[in-house]
């Protein structure tokens, strides 16, 4: 195991377009590291920099102590597993397995150990003599990850592994994935654009748009606080509220009379755009709270352990998210307020996180 | 035509645009029956010269020349396919030259036109489009046009008359359709089993020769029996780079048949019987693949 460090990493595509601006990370040995950003953000390119699939623009790659670049791939002692598994057709599991440590040219009776050890562990003894074509998605997502894992490679480099299972399979495997991955203690880099597969397994996430970092943190630093609007607007489901406001006596007010807690460290009178995590606006009844934003219920998505309400009000559509007790029915008039500590604010021109 | 590509009765109802009632059953069976006969007759028309030459390739010498035509009562023989293999037979050299020269030049175009496919559809060339262009711009010309070069260069090269020279010929015709049809095959073939093959410890060429070429041997299956095919029924420069009766090949021995003062028809229809079977093998075993092949693209992962 290794610790993976990109510094400068620029990488320009022959037709020009420049899918990695300058990207410095430094992955920490055995961290599970994800990179989360939409689709063209520079994620699986920079993943595919790493791996030596591409080659880099300019800067430079370091696994372990060694600079790896203009090194083959095979050179790389890394493993990866593919967005759509590769897994050899041709092969049955237990070849596919084999595969790796035979191009190492380790002796027949290590394969056998090594094969059948992440066999056991990945729960695939029962397939290994047959084809990956007759294995379920889920199965030969597991195969794929037994390949990876065989070799014992400084570093697992994971490319949306979990993108084609049905979303049940996919809770399973994410939870067997960090399962394998603490119990290996292995570095492990993540590509993903679901920003829940990166809340749940990261334990640092990479938030890319357009090539650039747009913030680096663990993941409750990046959901209480995201850096940018982008990354604001990025992680959380039901999104963040963000909501334009202006600095007032102690707080902050937006249209119709909506006051939210002001962070410290910014100037009365400046407009904001204040992130307001749906968790923390409540919605009441006006006769209980006469003195709250007015607003209408616009839709509500009732899921059991909470119930999200649509609201418009005069500072816009906004998120709340609240207790399956609380019933209020579509259409109906319903006063909104923010509660708990202040909330990120951002500037409108740079997007930025502005105040403490 | 949408018959053609989908079983009817599996057609979508809902397909937009296809809202037309399906045909009442009573004129379905009639029009099918027309069409039997109609498609019968074709067939017949198509095939009767096949026919014709089979009958020939198995009559009695006597019942060929027979007027009335015997269609059904003639006595008959296997003497003239004998005689096509026989030691003092005018084809039998010809056949033999015909299977080295299909074989050595289809196995020169395919050990050529596979890698240089691979890379053609793999990795960034300068200009790939207008190469690839120009390799398939050299099947435009019909053969008879540059034959004559051909020759001159042959005489001056002393490959007139030669197996080594046809066989040189016909790998160069081979190989553009071989690098096209394989870059149609290679393309479909994701190039993610390669990436994963590399990382997984082989240099870029272990990992075609150890993932993508097992995974491309029907592809390669179907485009070698193109080339052997155009190799093997090739005439124009087999007619006229040899004229030597001992290096000449099968097409060009059979048509020297017809001309002398008399003609053994028993024996011509019998030769091309013999040279016809191996490409009808041929097409038959690999008939999925040649289909596939064709239409480029259509091939299942």
């Amino acid at each position: 195991m290794a610790e993976v460090l990109v510094k400068r990493l620029r990488k320009e595509f022959p037709d020009g377009t420049v899918a990695v601006e300058e990207l410095d990370l430094a992955i920490a040995d055995g961290e599970l590291f994800v990179m989360l950003g939409p689709s063209g953000c520079g994620k699986t390119t920079t993943l595919r920099c790493v791996a030596g699939l591409e080659e880099e623009t300019s800067g430079q790659i370091v696994i372990g102590d060694e600079v790896v670049s203009g090194l083959r791939p095979s050179q790389r002692d890394i493993a990866m597993v593919f967005q759509f598994y590769a897994l050899y057709p041709h092969l049955s599991v237990r070849d596919n397995l084999a595969f790796p440590l035979r191009a190492a040219k380790r002796p027949a009776a290590e394969v056998d150990e090594r094969v059948n050890e992440a066999a056991r562990m990945l729960r695939l003894e029962p397939f290994l003599d047959r084809r990956p074509g007759k294995l379920s998605g889920g199965e030969q997502q597991r195969v794929a990850l037994g390949r990876a894992m065989v070799r014992h490679p400084k570093a697992f480099l994971m490319d949306e592994p979990l993108t084609n299972l049905d979303a049940e399979l996919r809770a399973d495997m994410r939870a067997e994935l960090k399962h394998v991955q603490q119990r290996l203690s292995s570095t492990m880099i993540y590509v993903t654009h679901d920003q829940t597969e990166a809340m749940a397994l990261g334990d640092r996430i990479a938030i890319m748009n357009k090539g650039r970092l747009e913030q680096l943190g663990a993941p409750m630093e990046v959901y209480d606080r995201p850096a940018t609007l982008f990354a604001a607007r990025f992680i959380g489901s039901p999104p963040m509220n963000l909501i334009e406001a202006e600095v007032t006596n102690g707080h902050l007010t937006a249209a119709g009379g909506l006051t939210i807690a002001a962070p410290e460290g910014i100037q009365r009178g400046e407009r904001v755009i204040a992130g307001v995590r749906p968790e923390s606006f409540t919605v009441s009844d006006p006769a209980s709270d006469p003195d709250g934003a007015r607003g209408r219920v616009a839709s509500r998505e009732a899921l059991g352990d909470e119930t999200i309400y649509v609201v418009e009000t005069e500072a816009g559509l906004l998120n709340v998210r609240m207790p399956p007790t609380a019933r209020f029915g579509e259409d109906q008039v319903v006063t909104v307020r923010h509660r708990g500590s202040a909330p990120p604010v951002y500037d409108p021109q740079t997007e930025r996180l502005v105040g403490r | 035509m949408a018959a053609h590509i989908q079983p009817s009765g599996i057609a979508d109802k809902g397909i937009a645009g296809e809202t037309a009632p399906p045909p009442v059953r009573r004129s379905r069976r009639l029009g099918s029956a027309f069409e039997i006969a109609l498609l019968a007759l074709l067939a017949v028309v198509m095939l009767f010269p096949v026919l014709w030459m089979l009958e020939t390739a198995l009559k009695d010498t006597r019942d060929i020349y027979a007027v009335p035509a015997k269609l059904i009562n003639f006595g008959p023989t296997l003497d003239h396919i004998k005689d096509v293999f026989s030691a003092d037979s005018p084809v039998f050299s010809g056949f033999k030259n015909s299977v080295i020269v299909a074989t050595a030049s289809t196995i020169i175009a395919t050990v050529l036109g596979v890698p240089a496919a691979w890379a053609y559809s793999r990795f960034q060339i300068p200009a790939k489009k207008d190469q690839l262009f120009f390799i398939l711009s050299t099947r435009f010309m019909p053969p008879v046009v540059v034959v004559i070069p051909v020759f001159l260069m042959y005489r001056d090269l002393a490959l007139l008359d030669t197996l080594q020279g046809l066989v040189l010929v016909y790998a160069a015709f081979n190989l553009p359709f071989t690098i096209w049809m394989m870059k149609g095959f290679i393309d479909e073939l994701p190039a993610e089993y390669e990436e994963a093959a590399m990382l997984d410890g082989y240099s870029r060429f272990e990992a075609f020769w150890r993932v993508t070429m097992p995974l491309l041997i029907p592809g390669i299956a179907a485009t070698a029996v193109f080339a052997l095919i155009f190799s093997w029924n090739e005439f124009v420069f087999s007619i006229f780079l040899i004229t030597d009766p001992d290096t000449r090949t099968a097409p060009a021995a059979i048509a020297g048949l017809i001309g002398g003062t008399t003609i053994d028809w028993g024996l011509v229809a019998a030769s091309a019987m013999v040279f016809a079977l191996p490409v009808l093998l041929f097409a038959f075993l690999v008939r999925k693949h040649l289909v596939a092949g064709v239409t480029l693209g259509a091939v299942r992962r």
